[in-house]
């Protein structure tokens, strides 16, 4: 842009060129810029219309309700930080929400993210022939996902003597009589975070399969010459800092997925769950604006979720070196 | 000296190799109990009725058959829509979104990625923001915006709220930067147009990463229940995701549950399965760096 300016400056003494757009004002520029540009901004075009149509609009949107009371059917009521107040100091059930939330976003984040690392490193480590074959094996739960709940997990954990665990428990002799499992408060966040961990090698997993696969061999020879020799060593010095703009992708897509929890939890408690003890902050949420229609107080609720995230994105960006 | 050289070399290949099966076998013991639950879905979905509720429950089917896949469609015959009218709809929606959305990708991709102008650091910053948006967490004003423009009760409904795919286009813009510039600056000294050069070279070499992309979208698209359930008023429109949901789970319903849960997953994995060997082959031979 720079280089462009100096040229238009070194042409406007000699012959000028002829313009649709008077160069010289500000606006002219500006219009003259985006002509120059066209090409470049009609490609994006498509994709930014419908990313602030049906993402950004929403977002502002969101943020800009949470300060009033709003059911749809009436018009919105300005109620300032009401919606905020309420959330934090009474909502008694938002607090069990945001610490169900955050109990399993602490665990399952990070496990499943060192998970998804470590599997593709490994996988990267055998032939090349058995590589697909690997990845399909990690890969398949997180595809299939949601689907098996029903038909493998809820029959695992069944509360009855039907039950997988239980009717091997039993059989085994380890328990006496069948362990309600899905309605035990204590028993219900781990049942989730099994089933979560179990399909959650998925979009970052792949990433890392890909970027250690796509990490030049050439180094590790430069790296065997400057001494290293073990796997180990070769992680510590050529593959972790090669793969970092994958461990950023999969650190974003962590955080988000590991927050915005819920479906799962409903699946496998039911909602509203025993004491709600699988209640998080998107079931929540959930049921303000879908069930009560308190979109108000259901946008507070997006926005609290929307800044934790983030937040801790922004962590992540810092963590892993990116400029931005 | 040489001789000694050669012995370390072979002892080290040998003790690289034996840590290599090493892994290889305990990578497959964990891919197996990792597939478990799959084989036993798939499984389940032959099992006759007895075995389902066999105590104590088996793992494998013992006398295979085919019948919950015709107690499956048995469950629409007294509807008014037929199971392939629900096959069509997912069919045409799954296709129609995944070609809008890798169009749209890709042309948003290529100007983030390889040319110059003003506003495109921040339109990158803010993709790669979005990406932690939680479209779940705006569904009011998102309901309110589809139902101004009319959306609803039309097959759009399932294409145009999800073309802005925030990670397929993070993914092509930075497979797209690791293409080196120089390959575009020969084309222009060729002679050759900008179209030209997003259309000859840019797309050609951004085939994996759709390819891609087309992975990571597929199982959502495929198996899409919710925009069924919220949009679409005619059950002529909805898809083979809504009515799977209908047929309900847990042990009384397993057998059906299960043939509908193969219905659904089985495409996801063969469309993996045949674009990652594609994604895999391409990607050890295209050697760009």
């Amino acid at each position: 842009m720079a280089k462009e300016n100096t040229e238009l400056k070194s042409q406007k003494p000699a012959a000028p060129k002829k313009r649709f757009f008077n160069v010289e004002k500000k606006f002219g520029y500006t219009m003259h810029e985006i002509w120059r540009n066209k090409m470049s901004y009609g490609l994006v075009a498509p994709f930014f219309i419908a990313f602030i149509i049906f993402s950004l609009i929403p977002l502002v949107a969101s943020t800009a309700l949470s300060f009033f009371y709003y059911n749809i059917l009436q018009d919105p009521k300005w109620v300032g930080f009401d919606n905020y107040q309420y959330l934090f100091v009474d909502d008694a059930l938002f607090l069990k929400a945001f610490s169900n939330t955050l109990y399993y976003a602490v665990i399952v984040g990070p496990t499943s993210y060192l998970m998804q690392y470590f599997f593709a490193w490994f996988i990267n480590q055998t032939p090349k022939k058995l590589k697909p074959l690997y990845v399909l094996c990690f890969y398949a739960p997180a595809l299939a996902g949601g689907v098996m709940l029903s038909v493998v997990w809820l029959v695992i954990f069944a509360n009855d003597s039907q039950g997988y665990l239980n009717s091997i428990l039993l059989n085994m002799g380890l328990i006496s009589e069948p362990v309600q499992w899905l309605i035990t408060v204590d028993y219900i966040m781990p049942i989730i975070i099994i089933v979560s961990l179990w399909s959650s090698l998925g979009t970052g997993f792949l990433s890392f399969v890909a970027g250690f696969s796509g990490v030049d061999t050439e180094l590790y020879d430069a790296a065997a010459v400057d001494g290293v020799t073990s796997r180990f060593q070769k992680l510590i010095y050529v593959d972790i800092p090669q793969t970092m703009p994958q461990m950023l992708f999969a650190a974003i897509l962590q955080i988000t997925g590991a927050f915005s929890v819920g479906g799962i939890c409903s699946a496998i408690a039911g909602h509203p769950s025993p004491e709600d003890a699988a209640l998080t902050i998107m079931l929540h949420l959930g049921d303000y604006s879908g069930q009560r229609f308190e979109v108000g107080y259901a946008s507070a609720i997006a926005v609290v979720l929307t800044v934790m995230i983030l937040g801790c994105g922004r962590l992540a960006f810092k963590a892993f070196g990116d400029k931005g | 000296m040489a001789q000694v050289d050669l012995d370390y070399l072979k002892r080290a290949k040998k003790r690289r190799d034996v840590s290599g099966k090493a892994i290889a076998i305990v990578l497959g013991i964990f891919g197996l109990i990792s597939l478990l639950p799959l084989i036993y879905c798939f499984s389940t979905a032959f099992k006759p009725l007895d075995e389902l509720f066999l105590y104590p429950p088996r793992f494998f089917a013992m006398k295979p058959t085919l019948k919950n896949f015709s107690d499956l469609m048995a469950v629409t015959a007294n509807t008014t829509v037929p199971f392939s009218r629900y096959l069509f709809n997912t069919v045409i929606i799954t296709v129609g979104y995944l070609f809008a959305m890798i169009l749209v990708s890709t042309m948003a991709c290529y100007p983030l990625s390889k040319h110059n102008f003003p506003g495109k650091n921040i339109m990158f910053k803010t993709i790669t923001t979005a990406m932690m948006f939680v479209a779940a967490a705006t569904a009011v004003p998102s309901y309110l915006i589809i139902n101004a423009l009319h959306l609803p009760n039309t097959y759009f409904v399932y294409i145009i709220p999800g073309l802005a795919n925030t990670t397929g286009v993070f993914l092509l813009k930075q497979f797209l930067d690791q293409v080196p510039n120089e390959i575009f600056e020969a084309g222009k000294i060729d002679g050759a147009t900008e179209w030209q050069l997003y259309t000859k070279i840019a797309i050609p070499l951004m085939r994996n990463a759709q390819a891609t992309i087309i992975i990571l979208s597929f199982g959502g698209i495929w198996g899409e229940s919710g925009t069924a359930a919220t949009y679409i008023y005619d059950e002529q429109l909805r898809t083979l995701g809504w009515f799977m949901g209908t047929i309900g789970g847990g042990l009384a319903r397993a057998g059906a549950s299960a043939a509908a849960s193969l219905i659904m997953i089985l495409p996801t994995i063969i469309m993996f399965v045949v674009q990652q060997s594609k994604v895999m082959d391409t990607m050890a031979h295209s050697g760009i760096k």
